[in-house]
């Protein structure tokens, strides 16, 4: 049955699908509903919420629960995020799962709580000190938001890392329908935890290596595991077939352009679109495919430019890659994108 | 010399008086620290350090609680970095001043089982002064130990938030002066005049009577996690003569005559405090508690009864915070969702709304929404003046306003092609006996002017949120209300240009 629900509380109804059953966090706008429903709801399935006292703090409590072997997240926005990498860099060097969601806001410093994708080099690249990486997935929907949530549990899961759901302010304050199937959920077995029994009283959780040897070695197997990660892209395109120029966007760029798709189709301009939906692993292959038709490809961010460092990689100079960006949490209308697509295709036409 | 140690574990002996006498390390220590890249029978610590002992005290006391299996190690930055070496238990290395924080992760997972917060000076006190904070004052049923030894050693000497006044350490090569650097914190005390906290106690590693009281101490803390009465908190002055430059002979003095006068020796705490009866959360089925369940008695989708003129209709609602703005754009987007359309609702929100105005947008159609951002609305709700100036020149060519007024302002220049209805529907609302209802009638205005969505599916909406029976009736006399006002105005609008009434 179809619900109206608002993308911050999907977060905790996907969450609480996936069987995660331990909430920490700190509030702040425009990410403070998804704590709002995790103290509504979690208790009440026989789970913990708990707001703590910093987004230091939330992380580290995160951190303890995952190192128990339960299913854990925590939210917050840009500002909170800072404050979280410490952890989070701590909880990818000790190969920890979690789910983390940042309902991305105006930046830097205080900023403004209108929504940005400017937090994409902070979460996709890193952020925290050391080499690791956060899997990232960015939903465009709020049925995505539920849907990502349950994916990025399972992703985090499966590499024991964490990762990240990063929306923005928009798609964290939207309503719109929310389609969920109750399933019986199957925990994976983590033989790897802390949890106080017999089994596990030989387990350590930690990421300190004091021999250069071990401590590289122990890097040398993360990256082996985010090698395999690749496969675990995700993307969707709409109007491709016979697009001439390929707009790029992720999250709620995506949104506006493929309404800008339609319009500028209307126009005669075969526009198409292709959207990110994993940031990091990064879907370069299929983009690079796709691009490899076009003629110029436009990426269209809430950034001053962050993914498209992402996209020419990806296409490795063969396609001209054109950028487009609004910060200060100014959201391009379909029309102005579809102006900016005309400029740009100009001198292709 | 290391074969000789590694053959130091020895059975315990029974003395002629029947006392065990230990000599043998704890069964709580790994035989080897096989975990160490070298020297693996002995610790990293220095000789005559106040951890050696603490450690044995806690391994001792955990042994004789018969809790191995079940006990948890936290153990952050500093010299207490390396407790996994040791202990014989499930182990978690953590950041920085964390610990206690990680460690109620830990513990609200496993309930049942002992959690120990292990943490220097610098850790407990500087860094992670608002985690062990927050930690005591939500009881937390955990057990910390705090290592006092005035001094960041791991780092090699600097000043701690517990250095003495005076005191030199690399970072205070004058002596501490409370001038620049303020005083020793004195967490025990700190940490007892919190209302959670069960057990508060400040021991000393400086001579073998108070070690036997930092025994009792630790155990008694422990005793207490295994009886899950709440919080216990140990501070234990140690010795490190290493950094303080001092044999470990001379370090245990300067404990007792140094420390001691700046951090008493005391149980501040001993007692459970009483906690207000918990209003437990309900146990739901997770279907329930998502709402995945149809609830018994609402309508529901009422898809296909209502033939839609539009492939997308577009709706910003505007006005005051308190007018029921959003919440109007939220019925529209229930309703549509209801007779199976796809839908978006977008709000403003934040500090906008705070400062007063709030508005919303609202996409209904028959496709997938692609922005939920409309530029030009199709229908204009304009609760207040503001609004419809902000926003009434976005209204698309051919749309509609729905104004709160009897008239438009007379300085108001409607935009070409774009109609406006004046409802004074607050007043309307007033006489219904509610300004609540304002929202409510400028939708029953909307539904009667442009048959986007059915008043059948508004009653059901509203039936389903409204479960007062005086309200229900109010709001659908002002649903009926902004319908028959819109049939009257047809009217007027219809008879104005010649005359003559149909």
């Amino acid at each position: 049955m179809r619900q109206l629900c608002k993308g911050n509380v999907a977060v905790i109804k996907g969450a609480i699908l996936a069987g995660c059953r331990a909430y920490y966090g700190y509030p702040i706008t425009p990410a403070s509903e998804i704590a709002e429903a995790a103290a509504l709801y979690i208790p009440q399935v026989g789970g913990t919420f708990l707001q703590a006292e910093s987004e230091v703090a939330a992380i580290n409590m995160v951190y303890g629960a995952a190192a128990a072997g339960v299913r854990v997240m925590t939210a917050s926005s840009g500002p909170g995020l800072s404050l979280m990498q410490e952890g989070i860099s701590y909880l990818a060097g000790s190969e920890l799962p979690c789910v983390i969601v940042d309902v991305v806001r105006g930046g830097p410093g205080l900023g403004n709580i209108a929504p940005e994708q400017s937090d994409y080099f902070a979460m996709v690249k890193g952020g925290g000190h050391g080499n690791y990486r956060n899997i990232v997935l960015a939903p465009a929907s709020v049925q995505e938001m539920a849907d990502l949530t349950v994916l990025a549990f399972e992703l985090s899961d499966k590499y024991r890392n964490p990762a990240i759901v990063l929306a923005d302010g928009f798609i964290g304050q939207m309503m719109e329908p929310l389609d969920l199937e109750y399933r019986e959920v199957v925990l994976p077995d983590k033989p790897w935890a802390v949890k106080g029994t017999p089994e596990t009283r030989a387990n350590l959780i930690n990421s300190i290596y004091l021999e250069p040897d071990e401590l590289e070695e122990h890097q040398r197997e993360m990256e082996a595991k985010y090698m395999r990660a690749h496969v675990e892209t995700r993307h969707e395109l709409y109007q491709t077939e016979d697009a001439e120029v390929l707009l790029v966007g992720f999250g709620i760029v995506s949104r506006v352009l493929r309404s800008a798709v339609e319009t500028l189709r209307q126009d005669g301009v075969k526009a198409g679109l292709f959207r990110p939906v994993t940031l990091w692993p990064f879907p370069s292959e299929v983009l690079a495919e796709e691009a490899a038709k076009v003629q110029k490809v436009i990426v269209v961010e809430l950034s001053n430019g962050q993914m498209v460092e992402d996209v020419r990689l990806a296409l490795d100079g063969k396609v001209p890659v054109e950028f487009y960006g609004r910060v200060g949490g100014n959201v391009p209308s379909v029309e102005e994108l579809h102006a900016q697509v005309m400029e740009r295709i100009a001198s292709l036409v | 010399m290391a074969d000789e140690s590694k053959n130091a574990v020895v059975e315990p002996v029974v003395s002629n008086n029947g006392y065990e006498v230990i000599h043998s390390k704890s069964s709580l220590f790994y035989d080897l620290y096989e975990r160490k890249s070298e020297l693996k029978h002995q610790t990293h610590y220095c000789p005559g350090c106040g951890h050696g002992v603490a450690h044995k005290l806690i391994a001792e006391a955990l042994q004789e609680l018969g809790v191995q299996d079940k006990t948890i190690f936290v153990s952050p930055v500093g010299c207490s970095v390396f407790a996994y070496y040791y202990f014989d238990v499930g182990n978690v290395q953590v950041p920085h001043g964390r610990a206690p924080a990680s460690a109620t992760g830990i513990k609200r997972a496993c309930p049942d089982k002992i959690v120990i917060s292990y943490q220097g000076d610098g850790d407990l006190a500087a860094i992670g002064t608002a985690e062990i904070i927050h930690a005591a004052n939500r009881g937390e049923k955990i057990t910390v130990f705090f290592v006092n030894n005035a001094i960041y050693g791991m780092t090699g000497g600097q000043m701690a938030p517990t250095t003495l006044v005076g005191q030199k350490s690399t970072t205070s090569p004058w002596g501490r002066r409370p001038v620049n650097e303020g005083f020793p914190l004195h967490m025990a005390e700190l940490i007892s005049t919190l209302e959670a906290p069960v057990y508060v106690e400040r021991v000393a590693l400086s001579d073998n009577k108070n070690i036997m009281k930092a025994r009792r101490a630790i155990k008694k803390a422990l005793e207490n996690q295994c009886n899950g009465v709440g919080f216990s908190f140990v501070e234990i002055l140690s010795p490190c003569p290493t950094i303080w430059g001092k044999d470990p002979v001379e370090a245990r003095r300067w404990v007792l005559e140094a420390m001691v006068p700046t951090f008493p020796l005391n149980v501040f705490r001993d007692h459970k405090p009483e906690m207000p009866v918990n209003n437990a959360p309900p146990q739901r089925p997770v279907p329930d508690v998502l709402e995945i369940t149809p609830v018994e008695g609402a309508h529901g989708a009422v898809a296909g009864k209502h033939a839609h003129h539009f492939k997308n209709f577009t709706i910003k609602v505007a006005g005051f915070g308190g007018q029921g703005v959003l919440l109007l754009g939220q019925l529209f987007t229930e309703m549509g969702m209801r007779e199976g359309l796809e839908v978006s609702w977008l709000p403003s929100y934040g500090p906008e709304m705070r400062s007063g105005s709030a508005h919303c947008h609202v996409c209904l159609s028959k496709e997938r929404i692609g922005s939920p951002l409309i530029s030009h609305p199709d229908a204009l709700i304009a609760m207040n003046e503001i609004s419809l100036r902000k926003f009434a020149p976005q209204v698309a060519p051919g749309g509609l306003i729905l104004y709160n007024r009897d008239t438009l302002p007379a300085d108001f220049a409607l935009p070409p092609g774009v109609r406006a209805i004046c409802i004074p529907a607050s007043e309307m609302a007033d006489k219904l006996g509610s300004t609540k209802v304002t929202n409510i009638i400028m939708m029953g205005a909307l539904l009667e002017e442009t048959e986007c969505l059915s008043p059948g599916t508004a009653m059901g909406v509203i039936e389903d949120k409204v479960k007062k029976v005086a309200l229900l009736e109010t709001n659908r006399k002002a649903l009926a209300a902004g319908r028959e006002f819109i049939d009257h105005q047809v009217r007027i609008a219809v008879t104005q240009p010649d005359g003559f009434a149909e």
